[in-house]
């Protein structure tokens, strides 16, 4: 499948995701947009790894190429599980105190 | 003996250091005795060092390099000569007096202020004997300096009284509007002949172009004009009656004002070669001379007459030096120490005894309460007046006489000066001593005497104002008998071979004119005895001329109108607009535009995280956009889209 498909899909979910989180104030939807971003870019680090390694490949049977990528997907994945437990207990704990989760209540550092 | 001159100096400096420091633990008795002390052992030095140059000559003394650079080497150096030696004893001798009698006239003052008294007063001596001293005109103008710092603090001693501090701080200007010129002077000698030292500059005058020697004597002309108070910078000396009585004596007679003498005698082959500046000394010196004379004739405050009187004698003593009387100039400083000293110290004998009165028409027939001070003033008003044969005569008589041979008109001139000089040192006189007393009953009880410390000094001067001008007799009357003009030959050598065989007058011609003026002055002081002796107050406000005088020809009042206050107006426009509305509105500016700048900003912080992800997308998005904005990532958007 070409690289182009893999960019395409990317940019659409990554904009999704933007979208979400600029015009939604619920804040657990703000908080799965932002998770359909971080996996925008996962997918897209994968698609480029594995679009490397096949052209490495051709060159050198053991190649290594485009394996950076994929340890990167890593790194992603367990920042956004870290992330994951931290924002949600912060929303547990802003549910606690407000009774709600529209992050527009999260103005009481104003003045 | 030459070698030990470094002593001279070194005691008032001593004096000046432990009375400085140790103002607030000494008595006062021995603060007298450590400033007066000072003194007299310079005074001791300095006789010895005088003999010692009068068998053998001078020689110069170096006591360390100064400043020793590549191209310029001043050394630390002390000349005697015939000269200096002869300064140093005016100076030393004249000084001590007048500390002596200063002990006395100051004893009312607390005794940490006695002391800083006697501390200034050795520093002015100390600072008067290096500018003598010094062998170039870098040591020179040390002292040069240092006598106006002096001057500045001694006139300014009563601080609390804000006009004081006004004199001092004028006399400090002024001051330093002359020695700006002797400073230029130098710095010319400097660049074209890489010298100072005084043997060396005048050995090589002659490579001088004679534009060079204009300007440096005529530079130099201006220190002395504003050190010797010479007209257009003589109007700090008047109002440096602001100071004690003692330090106006040190000041007219020993030190300071004759510090510009001094330097044009010592730099007379300069002059010589510059016939323009001489030309112009001798206008200056005489029209001041006529000028003061002028002014003091009206003038009711007893120090202020003095003073005007002063600037007049340096008038005449800088047309000495203007038409090559280095001789007569000297000498004329010498005998005016001693009158101008006898006069000013006998008038603080009379305000100690009138209870700090100044002005002279409140006095009156002091003669029968005050016999020592009263015979000492007219022994000084007699040899002011040049009365022969006391020592103004002789001195006057010789620079008149040199003035004649260069331009009659000068002489007439100055014989017109003379007169004036006879007349308002006898009016003054005649209102102090004679008469009936004007002031109140309460003064008129207590007059008295002064104490021996203030009457010995007065005598001391009474006699050398008498004698004082028989070291100088001229050649008509006796043969060879001026004794100063052999003394001081070997320094006025060089101008005398320059200036050729002097033009000596006809010896009836000069009885003539000595004759005239003599007897034209003895009718003025008749005439001013006659018209002052029954004086009475009176509340008549004086018109015309009189009014003219009295207020001193309005030059303060011109000098205000044409230089302060211009001066002033300029710096209240900076002071107001400039530096309100110009530095402190860019000052302030900038902490308003950035305080408006944040307020502004501010709103920004609205507190809706809607708001601050929109902005961060934003800012990512233009990030992106300018951070690779380049041909690769353009080319790669290209192929994408």
């Amino acid at each position: 499948m070409p690289i182009q498909y893999y960019i395409y899909f990317c940019l659409t979910l990554f904009s999704i995701g933007i979208i979400g989180v600029l015009t939604r104030r619920n804040a657990i939807i703000v908080f799965m947009c932002i998770e359909l971003m971080l996996n925008a870019v996962n997918l897209l680090l994968v698609a480029f790894s594995k679009m490397h390694y096949a052209a490495g490949l051709r060159q050198d049977p053991a190649t290594s190429a485009g394996i950076d990528g994929q340890l990167f997907v890593f790194f992603i994945m367990v920042v956004a599980a870290a992330e994951v437990s931290v924002g949600l207990a912060i929303i547990v704990m802003m549910y606690r105190n407000t009774h709600s989760v529209d992050i527009n209540f999260l103005n009481r550092l104003k003045n | 003996m030459s070698k030990f001159v470094y002593l001279v100096p070194l005691f008032p400096l001593l004096g000046f250091l432990i009375n400085g420091l140790g103002r607030k633990s000494l008595s006062k008795s021995a603060i007298s005795l450590i400033g007066s002390g000072s003194i007299l052992v310079s005074f001791v030095v300095s006789l010895l060092i005088f003999f010692d140059v009068k068998a053998n000559g001078g020689s110069v003394v170096t006591l360390f390099q100064f400043i020793d650079t590549d191209s310029i080497h001043i050394p630390f150096a002390f000349q005697i000569d015939q000269l200096s030696s002869l300064f140093l004893l005016i100076i030393t001798g004249i000084g001590f007096l007048i500390h002596l009698y200063s002990s006395a006239y100051m004893h009312e003052e607390a005794s940490p202020h006695y002391a800083r008294y006697f501390a200034y007063l050795n520093l002015f001596v100390f600072s008067m004997l290096l500018l003598v001293l010094g062998a170039n005109y870098v040591i020179m103008f040390i002292g040069w300096e240092g006598v106006g710092l002096c001057s500045y603090l001694l006139i300014g001693f009563w601080f609390t009284n804000n006009d004081y501090n006004y004199a001092a701080r004028k006399a400090f200007v002024m001051n330093r509007i002359g020695d700006l010129g002797f400073l230029l002077a130098v710095f010319w000698l400097l660049s074209k002949l890489g010298t100072a030292t005084y043997s060396d500059v005048f050995a090589q005058v002659s490579s001088l172009s004679s534009f060079d020697i204009t300007a440096i004597t005529m530079l130099l002309f201006v220190g002395a004009m504003g050190k010797s108070a010479q007209i257009p910078l003589y109007t700090w000396l008047p109002d440096a009656m602001a100071g004690p009585t003692p330090v106006s004596a040190l000041i007219h007679a020993a030190t300071m004002v004759t510090a510009g003498i001094y330097m044009i005698a010592r730099s007379n082959i300069l002059y010589t070669m510059a016939p323009a500046t001489q030309t112009l000394v001798a206008v200056i010196g005489l029209a001041t001379a006529i000028f003061a004379a002028t002014i003091a004739l009206r003038q009711n405050d007893i120090k202020k007459v003095l003073a005007y009187s002063t600037v007049s004698q340096l008038g005449y003593m800088f047309l000495g030096l203007g038409v090559g009387a280095y001789t007569g100039a000297v000498f004329h400083v010498m005998t005016h120490a001693f009158f101008k000293a006898l006069l000013f110290l006998g008038a603080g004998s009379v305000i100690h005894a009138m209870h700090h009165e100044q002005d002279i028409r409140k006095m009156g027939a002091l003669k029968k309460y005050m016999p020592v001070t009263h015979i000492t003033f007219l022994l000084a008003c007699l040899a002011i007046a040049g009365i022969p044969p006391f020592s103004g005569f002789f001195s006057k008589d010789e620079i008149l006489t040199a003035a004649f041979s260069k331009n009659p008109l000068y002489y007439f001139v100055g014989v017109a000066g003379a007169l004036m000089t006879a007349f308002y040192m006898f009016r003054l006189y005649t209102l102090t001593f004679l008469g009936q007393f004007r002031g109140t009953h309460e003064q008129e009880h207590h007059l008295h005497e002064s104490p021996w410390q203030m009457t010995l000094p007065l005598i001391v001067l009474a006699v050398l104002s008498v004698i004082g001008g028989w070291i100088g007799i001229p050649e008509v009357f006796v043969e060879n008998a001026h004794s100063l003009e052999h003394f001081l030959a070997p320094v006025f050598a060089e101008s005398a071979k320059l200036a050729g065989q002097e033009h000596h007058l006809a010896a009836s011609q000069e009885y003539m004119m000595m004759g005239g003026t003599t007897l034209a002055i003895i009718l003025v002081i008749l005439f001013a005895v006659n018209s002052y002796k029954k004086y009475q107050l009176s509340e008549e406000e004086t018109t015309g001329v009189s009014k003219l005088l009295e207020n001193k020809w309005y030059v303060d009042e011109l000098y205000d109108a044409v230089i302060v206050n211009p001066l002033q107006a300029l710096a209240g426009f900076f002071k107001n607009i400039i530096e309100k509305s110009g530095i402190d509105g860019l000052v302030n500016g900038v902490g308003k535009l950035v305080g408006y700048g944040s307020r502004q900003l501010r709103l920004l912080q609205s507190g809706q995280v809607g708001n601050y992800i929109l902005v961060m997308v934003l800012g990512m998005v233009v990030f992106i956009l300018i951070w690779f904005n380049d041909a690769a990532i353009m080319q790669l958007l290209n192929k994408i889209f």
